[in-house]
């Protein structure tokens, strides 16, 4: 019975969608405020139901009801209860309960949040929230109910997909999500400001905290899923260039793009069209990014779920959401649009530069990533674009952003000043040439990773002279308010992350070897002994234990343990073995043994050295703190909205940058 | 018409546009030329289809009983089949895990000979799902030699 109340709320918070994103607009529209207040009792009776359905299903899992189809398929009664819990998301009707799920409480924290905003303003970017809602609950109700009943109810279900049995797969697609949705916000505000005609500085002001936390779990879900495929998939490899991992990329870069946009926007009015046309395209590849997780259209490693039927309501829904913002953004923008103008020599222009790479960064990885499809449609066959392309044209398209990056705190609001400018080049220059002169002894005059070292002292010195300029020149106290030192710790942190990747990609070392107990592999001074493999096993699985030795100058350093898990339903898994530094990782993955069936010979071993690859994390995870850190910024909390616009232009142009 | 400083301003912009477009375009196309793999099954290679292409995907389901290990390196051979055709692939280096007999695998390469050789092997992801493309380059060189039996 209680999976038919899931069910039931579900329909529920369709109904009270459909109210949320339908009536608010009416009233709007009519000046009618009984319909305009609507809007926040229905998103919060709206998150109960989903809540309760989603805590339903939660149960479903920890009782092993096995009625449920879902639950049957994703787990089983050998399936630790941590990981039970994360089988709620592991497949498409769970991950779908998630988003919306997610969905419901950004819509309930805008609610709570946005009082202060016109009520007509306030009722349209909820009543928007609410017609995503009605989408994405249509779509869960009609093609892909979780609470679906297998009769007769088995004795045991399948299992998890074994590569998910991982912390951080269970970590991953919430926080991800968390991510995607939260930009669902910025397009409320776009298509509210679209409906509305008019966009104000302090609406956008206000709409800023909301993208940099949505943008910094992005982050966050990215760097998670990058170090989840390095540890489980056992290739070594932190990024493939994957269509999945395209898929959450695109809006990451779009993401970033919006932020800088909306500062502008914020602080002098101009971009204000190009904030908004942004701003529905994170969304919308948002979308996209589920659409091509979940349909299974693409080929990918990564597709667990794929269902025609689903894939064209995706598409349909994504249509209506594209097409239609366009279609009210190709109407109204020029109505919205406006502000001051900007020399060419100015903050803006470093911005728009900025901007305008990553957008076409987006559009590249967008275009490698649909031509099979493309493909497919002009009959050229079957094809897929390999990682090179990707590889090629990203880093070229990154390059004016990272040298340009520096200079962009330097410069002023609508025009620039040159005679600085020539100083910080002069310093950031000689800093960088001195440490890849520096670097260059040590990397065997390895290019790529001479460049990473000179990227990264580009910009830390950047960085640094900044800030220095902000502590010389402000007074205490008002040095460094959270939007501040947020930007220095997100452009630290692509410092961090550039070098990162040079200096991985020029310096890892990797071995395929083939191996005998007792036998040593010698690699960039560690020595990697083979001591065997045993048996062992783990909650619900089995696996070959192989047992390695590290030892440098005789010195013992690591003994690992990788493994090679069989689950209930007879899967493999390689469960590497990594010994994590901060210089450097050692890593190591078991093969098949040579002789099929005697696990006690000779294995094939993949051994790593891979230099540098927790900076890779370490600067994404320094670009995630700087968003939430510039979102902390007490200037974002709305104070009044009738004469807010005016207190901005009147601010000292240094004093915030 | 003479033209005043800001249209003049204007022009420039417009051009620089123009050139910087161009330049993307033209490093797209190319880096699309270099890196476009296409999927053939064994049939559709025997046929002459892989001719022109350095590197391709070969697909295909691995031949039950056909992998043979070598017994002092990590080198591989193993035969690709589909409903009308058969492929011998060469690969040195550790397979994933869900390669096994019977199991339908994309592998990277080109041709050497006759044979196959591999500079990556992917295996599908899990026991239920296939991926379409392989699917449907398999339903096609079913459809394109009648009469055969499908193996799928």
């Amino acid at each position: 019975m209680t999976p038919e109340l899931g069910q039931l709320a579900l329909i529920l918070a369709l109904l009270l969608a459909l109210a949320q994103g339908v009536l608010p607009l009416i009233g709007a529209w009519r000046g009618n405020r009984a319909l305009m207040a609507v809007a926040r009792p229905a998103a919060a009776g709206q998150a109960v139901f989903v809540a309760f359905a989603f805590g339903i299903l939660v149960w479903a899992f920890l009782h092993f009801d096995f009625s449920v189809q879902y639950v049957a398929d994703n787990s089983n009664l050998e399936l630790p209860w941590y990981y039970r819990i994360a089988a709620v998301w592991g497949a498409h009707e769970g991950s779908l309960l998630l988003w919306i799920f997610i969905l419901n409480v950004w819509t309930v924290a805008l609610a709570a949040f946005s009082y202060k905003l016109p009520d007509v303003f306030a009722s349209r970017v909820l009543a928007v929230m609410g017609l995503i809602a009605v989408g994405f609950l249509a779509f869960i109700v009609f093609t892909s109910d979780p609470f679906g009943r297998l009769l007769p109810m088995p004795g045991d279900g399948a299992d998890l997909n074994p590569v998910l049995q991982d912390p951080g797969m269970a970590f991953h697609p919430p926080v991800l999500y968390t991510g995607y949705v939260g930009f669902s916000v910025a397009f409320a505000f776009a298509i509210a400001g679209l409906l509305g005609g008019e966009l104000e500085q302090a609406w956008v002001r206000w709409a800023r905290p909301w993208t940099n936390v949505a943008w910094a779990f992005l982050t966050l879900g990215i760097v998670a899923g990058s170090w989840w495929a390095y540890a489980e998939l056992g290739w070594g490899g932190w990024w493939f260039w994957d269509p999945v991992e395209n898929a959450s990329f695109m809006p990451w870069l779009v993401g970033a793009a919006l932020i800088h946009a909306q500062a502008v926007t914020e602080k002098r009015g101009s971009l204000r069209a190009w904030t908004i046309l942004l701003s529905i395209f994170a969304f919308s590849l948002s979308l996209l990014g589920t659409f091509l997780v979940r349909s299974g259209v693409l080929t990918s490693v990564h597709a667990f779920a794929s269902d025609p039927r689903r894939g064209v309501f995706i598409l349909a829904f994504l249509t209506i959401v594209v097409g239609g913002s366009l279609l009210l953004y190709a109407l109204r923008a020029p109505k919205v649009a406006g502000g001051k103008a900007f020399q060419l020599l100015s903050r803006e222009t470093v911005l728009l530069i900025g901007n305008l790479m990553f957008a076409v960064a987006a559009a590249m990885v967008l275009l490698g990533t649909l031509f099979p499809l493309i493909g497919d449609a002009l009959n050229l066959g079957r094809i897929s674009v390999g990682p090179p392309y990707f590889g090629f044209l990203f880093p070229l398209l990154m390059l004016p952003v990272v040298v340009l990056m520096p200079f962009g705190p330097f410069l002023r609001w609508g025009k620039g000043e040159s005679p600085l400018l020539k100083q910080i080049l002069l310093r950031v220059g000689i800093a960088a040439a001195a440490c890849a002169i520096v670097a260059a002894f040590f990397v065997d005059g390895k290019l790529k990773a001479i460049v990473g070292v000179a990227a990264l002292a580009w910009l830390g010195v950047g960085v640094l002279l900044y800030a220095y300029k902000r502590w010389r020149d402000v007074p205490r106290g008002r040095r460094y308010p959270g939007e501040m030192a947020g930007m220095l710790l997100a452009h630290l942190g692509v410092g961090v992350f550039v070098a990162g990747v040079l200096l991985t990609e020029s310096l890892s070392v990797t071995r395929d070897v083939r191996m005998a107990p007792g036998d040593t592999q010698h690699i960039s001074g560690y020595d990697f002994r083979f001591d065997g493999v045993h048996r062992t096993t783990g909650p619900n699985w089995k696996a070959d234990q192989g047992v390695i030795t590290v030892t440098r100058d005789s010195k013992q350093i690591a003994v690992m343990h990788p493994q090679k898990r069989t689950y209930p339903r007879g899967q493999v898994q390689t469960e590497s073995a990594v010994d994590a530094g901060v210089f450097r990782d050692l890593y190591v993955a078991l093969g098949e043994p040579m002789d099929a069936g005697n696990i006690e010979g000779a294995w094939a071993l993949r051994l790593y050295y891979k230099p540098f690859v927790r900076w890779i994390w370490g600067g994404g995870l320094l670009m995630m703190l700087g968003g939430f850190v510039c979102a902390a910024d007490k200037r974002f909390r709305l104070k009044r909205t009738a004469d807010a616009t005016a207190p901005v232009d009147l601010q000292p142009q240094e004093s915030r940058a | 018409m003479p033209m005043n400083p800001t249209r003049k301003r204007r022009l420039v912009i417009v051009l620089l546009i123009l050139a910087a477009a161009t330049i993307a375009t033209v490093l797209v196309v190319v880096a699309l030329q270099n890196n476009m793999n296409y999927l053939l099954t064994p049939s559709q290679v025997q046929s002459g289809q892989a001719s022109g292409y350095k590197t391709f995907r070969l697909g295909g389901m691995v031949k039950a009983g056909s992998i043979q290990r070598s017994n002092d390196s990590l080198k591989v051979t193993f035969t690709v089949v589909d409903a009308g055709g058969a492929m011998p692939v060469e690969y040195t280096g550790i397979l994933p895990d869900l390669f096994r007999d019977n199991q339908s695998v994309i592998a990277t390469g080109h041709m050497d000979g006759a044979r196959f050789v591999a500079t990556e092997v992917l295996a599908k992801h899990d026991e239920t799902y296939m991926p379409k493309e392989l699917k449907d380059a398999m339903a096609k060189a079913h459809a394109e030699k009648p009469g055969i039996e499908n193996r799928e």
